[in-house]
């Protein structure tokens, strides 16, 4: 054993420095985290049903009752449920409303022209700081109301935290199957394709077989299904060519990529055909499914928590489990090791890479599902490039291109990453040519860590060695 | 021309060579004969710049030389031509010729030049090779006079053959050997190492013999009582008792009493090509069949097919009567057999992982709970029962296997069959590479398992390993079983190699 230099302070740090080396990914996640929050650093005015509550608390202390209130928002949703969430707190109190504008300063203008018409008066206006300052506003002469303002990361909010992760989840979940094929040495290009295959498929069912507008959940379930196995049947397909043929699995999923985006863009053609009765123009539309159902998946939620998000984090825990616990995980792991002595030690290698392949498809389709059900139809073009982020997530997560290493986790963080500096770029106003930069030279990053890695390690197994070696009789 | 003086070299638990001195003149070839892991290789790493010498001095053409790498030795003038071929098959062979070698000018291929030189070359070598033949479509005995002819492009003053005939037919062989003569008369010298005796016999001047990485003898053949071709004939016997030297000592450990029960594996009519002709043998339960030959001579297919790791042309195995499938390791694994790899590393564990999950892998049935997922608890239970007992040394449980020394490696391999209850152990170099405190160890549980009933198949290219451990030994040679020694434990060891090196065919179980 080495000599410890340093004596304690030394070992504390090395064993600090051992650690984040372990957890590198996580270590420039929170990073990133912390850049991005930095650089978003600005007066937040947040329109919720909750500073909307406040201002009517407001409006009630500084009034005598009785006192009539204008309520002025915008045309949105949130302004909706902010003003909703003002006129309720001021229904509870002993306020009047005197009258509600959703729009520009004109209508502004045009309401208070109106209420004054009418012989009433308006004690006060509550709003929040965009409006505040409008003109009519300010200069109606009736005392102001607005939640105050406060300093706080734009990154850092739950709605933009939650609105990253639920952009992103559909790249996640590819990532989980890929991350099993990187496992096994191999690669998948054609997760983008099944993806939009899946989602074109389960769409154009979900029309033609299952009653369209009138599609029973059940139906609209089978559809769904019928997208996903559409994918998995596809990564059986590149299973089969790189086991049987062996064909590298580049090009055995090249092949499919290409096979599959065409599928795609061939069954939305002839759909539109059909609902136009023939001679529709060959450019491929999104299948629209009519069945409001169907948007369920990709745009609602549970608990505040979008159901992609949802989805997302079953399946990683799933697959996590799948590969820690059960005996497939451990053969995934010895195939990507070292193929030849896990056929010498009993692994059924063939079955274990046409599973890998299979569940890589699925895991594709689910992606293309929760995609269509997102936009309410199936695109054809979804998901082009996606093979190429979702590979640098993988390995951004810290998984070896050369097989054997990674881990469900860190892919989950790896999507993370790519997805925080994607939003933190956008927020900090990056335009999208130096994004590609940005990207590109962190996968570069990753890609040289993940060459260093082995020597680090076997800096270290040496010193390991020489430590346990067994003495010479 | 080389002088090596005192070189010494240790690798962990193995001291591969201890203080050889050894010269080459101008126009000489030496011979080198030794057992396997007699410090052959080693001695050429380190005369060809792979490897640095622990002690001791290298003179070459008259100056102390310390080569850093491979390149710089072959800056200087030393050629090596290895087992493995080099060629680049998609390519010609005047590409190959040339290829690394800097011949362009300016980088530009020098190609009207180049097939000037390729035609010389290959003159010189007496070969009839269109330079522009892809190097694909040359036989291997060809393809090996391109690897020579590559080696003589750079003017080699000093051309290393490490077993250059293995790949190579009688015929092939014997032009190989008139070409390295040639060489020599041109003033060149070279070192030739190999198994067969004929073929040093026939090319070397000199013979040094090296034995446990000690330079044992060394035979001069010029002199006095040369003959017709200007050298002494060679005295083979004299040759082999050097290389095996030793007596068998206690290094084993004693046999159990447990006895040799009724036919467990029976072998019949195993053939594969070239490798395997028609190879059949039974084991008995109790009993340790010690498989010996020169590398090469297909005793690991041998195993392989067995083991359903490789595909025979013919023949059948039985075990316990019951006629075996051989068409998967998995197949194997189910039926009792199992396999200690030759390459531990290669074949034998996925490195990546931990001791524990290596020794789980093909357990993992045994661990499993409904719905395919692993019993941790009842997994890290065997494994620490196997690692108390073999005493495999580990810093923490979850160390990655390639951490270990190749001892505790071994011992996983040999934990995971135990664990598995195997009933036919196939052992293949089992102590390849491991020091001699685990060595022991091994032999013990080599032998245990065998006083259980097991029937061990154990292949080793050291004589005394499989000489000491065995109640039987075949002798392979070229992939035919060439004769068998009843008695290993009184055999004498340079009869044994002599059956190994073909010198002697008949069936005679030798005693000393």
């Amino acid at each position: 054993m080495p000599e410890e230099k340093g004596g304690r302070a030394g070992r504390w740090r090395r064993r600090l420095l051992d650690v984040l080396g372990r957890n590198l990914s996580v270590v420039v996640l929170v990073l990133l985290c912390l850049i991005s929050s930095a650089a978003t650093w600005r007066e937040q005015n947040p329109i919720t049903s909750r500073s909307g509550a406040a201002v009517a608390r407001q409006v009630l202390e500084a009034c005598q009752a009785p006192c009539s209130v204008l309520i002025v928002a915008r045309d949105t949703e949130a302004d909706r449920v902010f003003a909703a969430a003002i006129e309720q707190g001021l229904d509870a109190g002993a306020a009047r409303i005197a009258g509600r504008v959703f729009g520009q300063p004109r209508d502004v203008r045009l309401e208070l022209e109106r209420i004054v018409g009418a012989g009433a008066s308006v004690d006060a206006i509550a709003t929040h700081r965009i409006a505040s300052e409008w003109g009519p506003v300010r200069t109606a002469g009736t005392p102001v109301f607005a939640p105050g303002s406060y300093h706080w990361p734009t990154f850092l909010t739950a709605r933009n935290l939650l609105n990253v992760v639920n952009q992103n989840a559909d790249i996640a979940i590819i990532a989980l199957g890929m991350t099993l094929v990187i496992l096994t040495a191999g690669i998948d290009l054609s997760v983008g394709s099944l993806l939009a295959l899946a989602g074109v498929i389960a769409a154009v069912t979900a029309q033609e077989w299952f009653g369209g507008a009138a599609a029973s959940p059940a139906g609209l379930l089978a559809a769904m299904l019928l997208g996903v196995a559409a994918a998995a049947l596809g990564g059986l397909l590149s299973g089969t060519m790189v086991t049987a043929f062996r064909v590298p699995p580049f090009v055995a999923t090249l092949g499919l990529m290409m096979l599959a985006r065409g599928l795609a863009l061939i069954l939305a053609v002839g759909h539109q055909r059909r609902l136009v009765g023939g001679g529709a123009e060959g450019t491929p539309e999104a299948v629209r499914v009519e069945a409001a159902v169907f948007a369920w998946l990709g745009n609602g939620a549970v608990l505040g928590v979008p159901n992609p998000i949802v989805l997302m984090l079953v399946l990683f825990v799933a697959a996590h489990l799948l590969m820690t616990r059960t005996m497939f995980g451990r053969y995934v792991y010895a195939v990507g090791g070292n193929v030849e002595a896990a056929r010498l030690s009993g692994v059924p290698v063939t079955a274990v890479l046409l599973a890998v392949y299979c569940l890589c498809g699925a895991f594709a389709g689910l992606a293309g599902i929760v995609d269509a059900s997102r936009f309410e139809g199936g695109r054809p073009n979804a998901g082009e490039l996606y093979e190429l982020q979702v590979i640098a997530a993988v390995v951004v997560g810290g998984a070896s291109l050369a097989g054997g290493r990674g881990r469900i986790a860190g892919t989950l963080i790896g999507a993370m990453i790519i997805a925080v500096i994607q939003n933190g770029l956008n927020i900090a106003g990056v335009a999208s040519y130096e994004q590609k930069v940005v990207f590109g030279a962190l996968i570069l990053a990753a890609v040289l860590l993940d060459r260093l890695q082995p020597k680090i390690a076997s800096r270290r197994a040496r010193m390991t060695r020489a430590s346990t070696s067994t003495p010479v009789q | 021309m080389l002088e090596l003086q005192r070189i010494s070299k240790s690798y962990p638990g193995v001291d591969a060579l201890r203080a050889v001195s050894l010269a080459v003149g101008a126009g000489e070839v030496l011979g080198l004969v030794g057992e396997n892991g007699a410090g052959k290789s080693t001695l050429i790493r380190i005369v060809s710049g792979a490897e640095r010498p622990d002690g001791g001095r290298i003179g070459f053409e008259g100056e102390p030389a310390a080569f850093a790498s491979p390149a710089d030795a072959r800056a200087r003038g030393i050629a090596v031509i290895h087992q493995e071929l080099s060629l680049v098959p998609q390519l010609s062979v005047r590409e190959n010729l040339f290829l690394g070698a800097g011949w362009s000018r300016r980088g530009i291929v020098r190609r009207r030049w180049e097939e000037r030189e390729a035609r010389c070359l290959l003159g010189l070598l007496e070969m009839d090779i269109d330079p522009d033949t892809r190097c694909s479509e040359l036989s291997l005995g060809a393809r090996q006079a391109v690897e020579i002819a590559k080696a003589l492009a750079l003017e080699p003053r000093l051309l290393i053959l490490d077993e250059p005939t293995a790949a190579l037919s009688p015929r092939e062989a014997r032009a190989l050997l008139c070409q390295v003569r040639e060489l020599a008369r041109q003033g060149a010298a070279a070192i030739y190492i190999s198994h067969r005796l004929e073929e040093i016999e026939a090319v070397a001047d000199r013979v040094a013999v090296l034995r446990d990485g000690e330079l044992v003898r060394s035979i001069d053949r010029r002199g006095p009582a040369a003959g017709d071709d200007g050298l002494a004939p060679l005295d083979r016997d004299e040759l082999i008792e050097a290389m095996v030297g030793r007596s068998l000592s206690a290094e084993f450990p004693p046999r159990l009493p447990a006895g040799i029960g009724e036919t467990r594996l029976e072998v019949r009519g195993l053939s594969a090509g070239r490798r395997v002709r028609d190879v059949s043998f039974d084991i008995r339960r109790g009993e340790i069949l010690g498989l010996a030959g020169l590398v090469g001579a297909g005793r690991t297919d041998v195993a392989r097919m067995i083991f359903g790791a490789a595909a025979p042309d013919r023949g059948e195995v039985r075990l316990d009567g019951t006629r075996l499938e051989l068409r998967s390791p998995r197949q194997a694994i189910r039926s009792g057999i199992c396999l200690l790899p030759e390459d531990r590393r290669g074949h034998g564990l996925v490195l990546s992982r931990s001791a524990r999950a290596n020794f789980a892998l093909p357990n993992l049935d045994r661990f499993r709970r409904p719905g395919g997922v692993v019993d941790r608890r009842r997994e890290g239970r065997a494994f620490s029962r196997w690692r108390e007992q073999l005493d495999i040394r580990l810093v923490r449980a979850g160390q990655r296997v390639a951490t270990l020394s190749g001892g505790n490696q071994q011992k996983v391999v040999i934990a995971r069959w135990l664990e598995r209850g195997a009933t036919v152990v196939l052992c293949d170099e089992p102590t390849r590479g491991i020091d001699v405190g685990a060595r022991y160890e091994i032999y013990e549980w080599i032998r245990r398992m065998a006083s259980e009933g097991k029937a061990v198949l154990l292949i080793s290219s050291e004589l005394e390993e499989v000489l000491g451990m065995s109640d039987r030994v075949l002798v392979m040679h070229e992939g035919r079983i060439r004769g068998e020694i009843a008695d290993p434990a009184r055999a004498d060891p340079a009869g044994v190699l002599r059956i190994a090196a073909g010198i002697e065919r008949s069936e005679k179980p030798s005693v000393a």
